[in-house]
């Protein structure tokens, strides 16, 4: 097998996720995944006096639970690697000042999640280090303040705006699927016990290839139809994808885009259809998925936590019961800033997408 | 029956700027910022031409609330000045007949800033 | 390099503009127009109320308490974090008349308390509503001298 095809690499070491966490805002865990969000605020403040003080709060839990699931000692964990949404992605660095370990800080907007976890799959499938964790967060409030106006302004959204998720996720990746016990013996004895979902032994995932994507821009530069704006780097990322691999839509029990919103997933369709590719009933989109229909989140969630929440409940639990054997996640970044967008530049976009298997 | 009729044109003067306002919002990507601009701009044009006058006496608090009124104001404001004072007028004018407004907006924002902590959008 | 996209992001702009959803014109141009109507009678009855309250007030002074009324009313409602339901519902019928423009100031203040009352509420207070301040300083001393020119000097 050869290990890079143009933008996608393959990991024949098969990092595996070891252990995963995601915890979602109070709308979030009311939505239609509900069953899946075993962690859900009660107040998006969580107590804390700022929405930016908040969403430090949920994405350093949303890291150290996964650290916990994973069952490995924080010196344990080599590298993090974390997005997010804020200037300066700062509320990253705050998690990783309370953390005590390298830091490679991302910028993806939406995508960071596939970008975290295709870069943390590449170190560790190179070897180079044992054990990271990929993370990303995002909140409702702080996103609106930085992109958008002021919470208690009146103002309407139009029908094709998203809805930022207030969520974090967390997923620590590994060479080895008995953490600790390989080379240290007798430490975390219990690594092998996971929360099972299904009956038996859940099975293992793995990551086992990325696609990078290219920076993609046609032109949209209305700020809030971000899914128009972002499903063409979707679909040429899909379209990479499927070539340098030789596989096609069937092949997979699920191709899931991170938060293209139901118009934006509309017109990937229509654009991978003219490319020949059909997405069939496997297609979904997270921020399709995350909210109940309603008139203020028009066509569903948007931002880091979108996909990454979705991705570290409801699908690595289904692949883990066995309902699905082979996922490809692609995560959708549009990569704006509201100084350019009122100078009158379009909004460029980004996909990354990583292979799952089980 | 006179005050039925006179606010049933106060409500109908008033509502019929808004949906003027709301067909510019959803038949333009114009923000809303910039049709409050519009708007405005509107009104101290009209005012200088000397016929809001006209749409003020049939459209009365329907004429004056909308932002329209506002840039009114500010014209009148510094029409009268200009009269009275010349020049000075000119820059005094505008800002203190609309004084009232601007000062009370600031005033009891200033006060529920320091009371009230943003709320999440349901 | 950019000619060579053009065509492509011409074609997917004008795509993408016939997918999208528009707004249901009907319901809220409705809604625009009965609240901004209403909102205007409710300023008309304190206009018309205050005056039989308080003998001697002229009808100036009640037409400028009357303002001053709707515009705190406005930011009381942005405080208790009602307006923006409200405006959500209106758009128009909300934002156009002087509540908008008290409920553009409120917000921000409100917003950026956190920041600090010089840097966050002072300084940004006026980040939504500085254009209507500008621009009304800056064309009504405009407007004054159109007017003098056309009363002043033509039709003299």
């Amino acid at each position: 097998m050869r290990e890079r095809l143009n933008q996608t690499i393959q990991f024949p070491n098969r990092p595996k996720v070891i252990g995963r966490h995601a915890v979602v805002g109070p709308k979030e865990g009311g939505g239609p995944l509900k069953e899946y969000f075993k962690d859900v605020l009660k107040d998006d403040k969580w107590g804390e006096k700022t929405f930016e003080k908040a969403e430090k709060k949920i994405m350093e839990h949303a890291v150290f639970a996964a650290i916990e699931n994973a069952k490995v000692s924080l010196d344990e964990v080599d590298v993090l690697f974390s997005g997010d949404l804020l200037n300066q992605i700062i509320s990253s660095s705050f998690v990783a000042r309370r953390f005590n370990t390298s830091y490679i800080g991302l910028y993806g907007a939406c995508s960071t999640m596939a970008e975290s976890l295709a870069l943390g799959a590449s170190i560790v499938n190179a070897g180079y280090f044992k054990t990271v964790a990929c993370a990303t967060g995002s909140h409702f409030s702080t996103a609106e303040r930085q992109y958008r106006g002021p919470l208690e302004l009146g103002n309407q959204r139009p029908p094709y705006a998203q809805w930022t998720v207030t969520a974090a996720a967390c997923t620590v990746l590994s060479s080895s699927e008995e953490n600790g016990n390989a080379n240290k013996i007798g430490k975390n004895s219990g690594a092998n016990e996971k929360n099972t979902v299904g009956n038996g032994k859940p099975a293992q995932i793995a990551v086992t290839g990325a696609t990078f994507g290219k920076v993609v821009d046609y032109g949209v530069t209305d700020i809030n139809n971000m899914g128009a704006a972002m499903a063409p780097a979707a679909m040429k990322t899909l379209v990479a994808h499927f070539e340098d691999t030789g596989r096609n839509a069937d092949d997979y029990d699920l191709i899931a885009t991170g938060d293209l919103g139901k118009l934006g997933s509309d017109i990937l369709r229509d654009l991978c259809g003219e490319k020949g590719i059909n997405l069939g009933p496997n297609y979904h989109d997270c921020g399709a998925m995350i909210f109940p229909f309603s008139d203020s989140v028009c066509q569903g969630g948007s931002g880091c936590g979108c996909g990454a929440a979705i991705l570290n409940t409801y699908i690595m639990d289904k692949m883990e019961a066995g309902a699905f054997k082979k996922v490809l996640f692609i995560a959708t970044g549009a990569l704006m800033s509201p100084t350019t967008a009122y100078q009158g530049e379009s909004i460029p976009s980004i996909a990354h997408a990583v292979v799952l298997e089980a | 029956m006179d005050t039925f009729f006179k606010y049933l044109l106060v409500f109908a003067i008033g509502g019929a700027f808004c949906l003027i306002a709301q067909i510019l919002i959803i038949r333009t990507k114009l923000t809303s910022a910039r049709i409050l601009v519009i708007f405005l701009i509107a009104g101290i044009l009209l005012e200088s031409l000397g016929v809001f006058k006209y749409i003020g006496e049939v459209g009365r608090a329907g004429a004056s609330i909308p932002i329209i009124g506002f840039g009114s104001s500010l014209a009148k404001g510094a029409i009268e000045a200009f009269k009275e004072k010349g020049i000075l007028g000119l820059f005094t004018g505008g800002l203190t007949k609309t004084s009232a407004g601007i000062a009370a907006a600031v005033f009891f924002s200033y006060i529920a800033a320091l009371f009230v902590s943003p709320k999440t959008k349901k | 390099m950019q000619n060579e996209f053009a065509e492509r992001n011409k074609r997917y702009l004008e795509y993408v503009e016939i997918k999208s959803p528009k707004t249901s014109p009907w319901k809220s141009l409705f809604f625009a127009f009965l609240i901004g109507g209403l909102i205007c009678c409710m300023s008309q009855a304190f206009t018309d109320i205050l005056p039989l309250i308080f003998k001697g007030m002229t009808l100036e002074d009640a037409k400028t308490w009357s303002l001053m009324l709707t515009v705190t009313l406005a930011i009381l409602l942005t405080a208790i974090g009602v307006f923006d339901d409200i405006g959500h519902i209106a758009g128009a019928g909300t934002f156009l008349p002087i509540t908008g423009f008290a409920n553009s100031i409120a917000s921000p203040a409100i917003e950026y308390k956190a920041e600090g009352l010089t840097f966050g509420v002072g300084a940004k207070m006026f980040y939504v509503a500085g254009p209507v301040i500008v621009n009304g300083v800056v064309y009504s001393i405009l407007g004054a001298l159109l007017n003098y020119l056309i009363y002043g000097v033509i039709f003299k």
